[in-house]
């Protein structure tokens, strides 16, 4: 008998309860093939009105105190969801410390450690500091949320996508992690060459085997590999830029002085949109990104032992090598996945 | 009422199962396989990583700032020649703390086993044959250049050299590759730890410990001065790693 009712009720539920659409993520041939399934919460799943919700929130001025700045200023689509600056000003015009970082392929970071110092576990969780940094958006989650309510079309839109019109932060949260998890990467020329689809230049090549060579460029053991093809290992580590830390980075947020100025390795696709490069946006070109890693390095104690030939500066590649690492790198940038966006 | 007689229905299958599982004896046995370390005598932990506080054969101290390596192929032999393979592999990430304790989704029948082993690193055909998703996501590939497949351990860290500088030292092991001639030249480097006789008399964890310290020690004394860096590539560092590494794994005990 209580089961009849339990039945019962579940069924009536079931018919009254508004279900948004599902939406999963189109996973790219080569994430489908060398990679594990990207990390989607249980309590957040991926649906065509939680995404059009997130979207339009990360592209609307209301999360900020003054009206003034959304999460696409400093995340500008047509440069990877990045910004041109070497640091993005806030509403209030100061500045920050850290290049803004761009945005794609965020649901294969496997160890939800987010920020150049990884203080952030889970793409949601993220999205909350930037709407309250002093920094950036300085605003209150209170009265984003009393905007959001008051406003005359975000009552609904949370209604269809989560199946409440109360909005809190959270919401806005894992709205804004739907969006951002749609932001796929894949279809840069290097993608096309290991689908067979696009065929290198040798100096492409050439470049490419500088890359995976452990005895010249030796970037693949950081920065990933036709077998893993995030270009990143979404790993901190310290990779020689300064001989004195004062930017401690991982080692500000474990307390670990070991950690000190590690930062998160960030992934290569999209090198063409991304300058400037680093976590302080330190370097304005390629080339001298290359010229760091060749004969720039800086020894302390924390330097990553990937980083050899310290005593020599780094790995000291030819200028013709360096020209060829330069342009596989850039057969990793995405246009198609600027145009789209 | 639809709903209700399939859960009355499944509710009573699983009440059926219970009971009957509770009047049996187990015959199949579930093992574990625990992975601890240690420099020598000297239990290491990820704790007592990145400070420079061992000292290898040749004198060099050193520190230990990464440790992981794969371990595949666990395998029970009996007697009479009969062998039970147990499905998958483990990365061993001491840096994470994580997958310290490996437990394969296949039993073993219990009894006495003439021998148990595992592969250090993965066989020919596991590490060429397979394509590893997880193993590619932690980066863990080799180069195609150096013949593919998969690492079988990275172990990292920093050593005070004969300046008296701290160094970097990146001591990975793969299968050994000399790539200068035409055509690759290629010398086995994964290897069989062998755990001895065994008696499997209820469900069994390994205790497996690798001295690290053995690494750098026998036949080959390794000097850090020399080989320190750019080791893939280095057919024959490859091959010494591979002798040494003969006597890194022991077992401890077999808790059951």
């Amino acid at each position: 008998m209580l089961l009849f009712f339990i039945c019962a009720s579940c069924s009536d539920e079931s018919v009254d309860k508004y279900v948004p659409t599902p939406s999963p993520l189109q996973i790219p041939q080569l994430f489908q093939n060398n990679l594990l399934a990207p990390v989607i919460p249980t309590d957040n799943p991926q649906t065509v009105e939680g995404i059009a919700l997130g979207e339009k929130l990360f592209f609307d001025p209301i999360l900020s105190v003054n009206n003034t700045q959304a999460c696409v200023d400093c995340h500008a689509p047509g440069n990877a969801f990045t910004d041109t600056n070497q640091f993005s000003d806030g509403v209030d015009g100061f500045f920050g410390s850290r290049n803004a970082m761009p945005l794609f392929n965020l649901a294969w970071n496997y160890d939800e450690k987010f920020f150049w110092d990884g203080r952030v576990f889970s793409l949601e969780h993220q999205a909350f500091q930037p709407v309250t940094d002093p920094l950036e958006m300085h605003n209150t989650w209170t009265q984003v949320e009393q905007k959001l309510q008051q406003h005359s079309e975000y009552p609904n839109l949370f209604e269809q996508a989560f199946g409440t019109s109360t909005i809190d932060s959270v919401l806005v949260t894992k709205a804004i992690a739907q969006f951002e998890r749609t932001l796929i990467s894949s279809n840069s020329k290097f993608d096309k060459h290991l689908l067979g689809e696009a065929t290198l230049t040798p100096e492409e090549l050439n470049g490419f085997n500088i890359f995976m060579d452990e005895t010249k460029g030796d970037c693949f053991h950081c920065h990933g590999s036709d077998k893993n093809p995030l270009w990143t290992d979404n790993i901190f580590h310290n990779n020689g830029l300064d001989a004195t830390i004062t930017d401690l980075g991982l080692g500000e947020v474990t307390g670990d002085p070991a950690d000190n100025g590690k930062f998160k390795t960030p992934s290569l696709r999209n090198l063409a949109f991304t300058a400037p490069y680093m976590h302080d946006g330190r370097f304005t070109t390629l080339d001298e990104v290359i010229n760091h890693y060749s004969e720039g390095l800086q020894n302390s104690l924390t330097i990553d032992p990937l980083m050899k030939k310290v005593a020599q500066g780094g790995v000291q590649l030819s200028s013709q090598d360096k020209a060829d690492l330069k342009a596989f790198l850039l057969a990793l940038s995405d246009y198609h996945f600027i145009d789209k966006n | 009422m639809q709903k209700i007689f399939p859960i009355l229905f499944f509710s009573s299958i699983i009440l059926i199962s219970c009971a009957t599982d509770n009047d049996d004896e187990i015959s199949e046995a579930i093992v574990t396989f625990n992975f601890s370390h240690s420099w020598d005598a000297t239990a290491v932990t990820n704790s007592n990583f990145n400070t420079i506080q061992y000292t290898n054969a040749n004198g060099e101290e050193l520190s230990i700032t990464k440790l992981r390596y794969l371990i595949s192929n666990i395998t029970f032999q009996k007697s009479d020649g009969e062998t039970f393979v147990l499905d998958g592999y483990n990365l061993v990430d001491v840096t994470n703390n994580t997958n310290l304790s490996f437990s394969p989704t296949t039993t073993i029948p219990k009894g006495t086993y003439s021998n148990v082993s595992f592969t250090f690193g993965f066989n020919n055909d596991d590490n060429y044959n397979n394509n590893y998703p997880d193993l590619n996501a932690a980066s863990w590939s080799v180069p195609a250049m150096l013949g593919g497949g998969y690492h079988y351990m990275q172990l990292e860290g920093r050593f005070i050299n004969n300046i008296t500088t701290q160094t970097g030292y990146v001591f990975h092991a793969i299968r050994a590759v000399d790539n200068s001639g035409a055509t690759p030249v290629f010398g086995d480097t994964f290897f069989e730890v062998d755990l001895g006789e065994v008696t499997i008399t209820n469900n069994a964890s390994f205790e497996i410990n690798m001295n690290i310290a053995e690494w750098f020690k026998n036949p080959n004394t390794w000097d850090l001065n020399v080989l320190n860096n750019m080791l893939m590539p280095n057919f024959s560092a490859q091959l010494m790693m591979f002798q040494n590494g003969q006597d890194v794994f022991s077992l401890n005990a077999i808790n059951q």
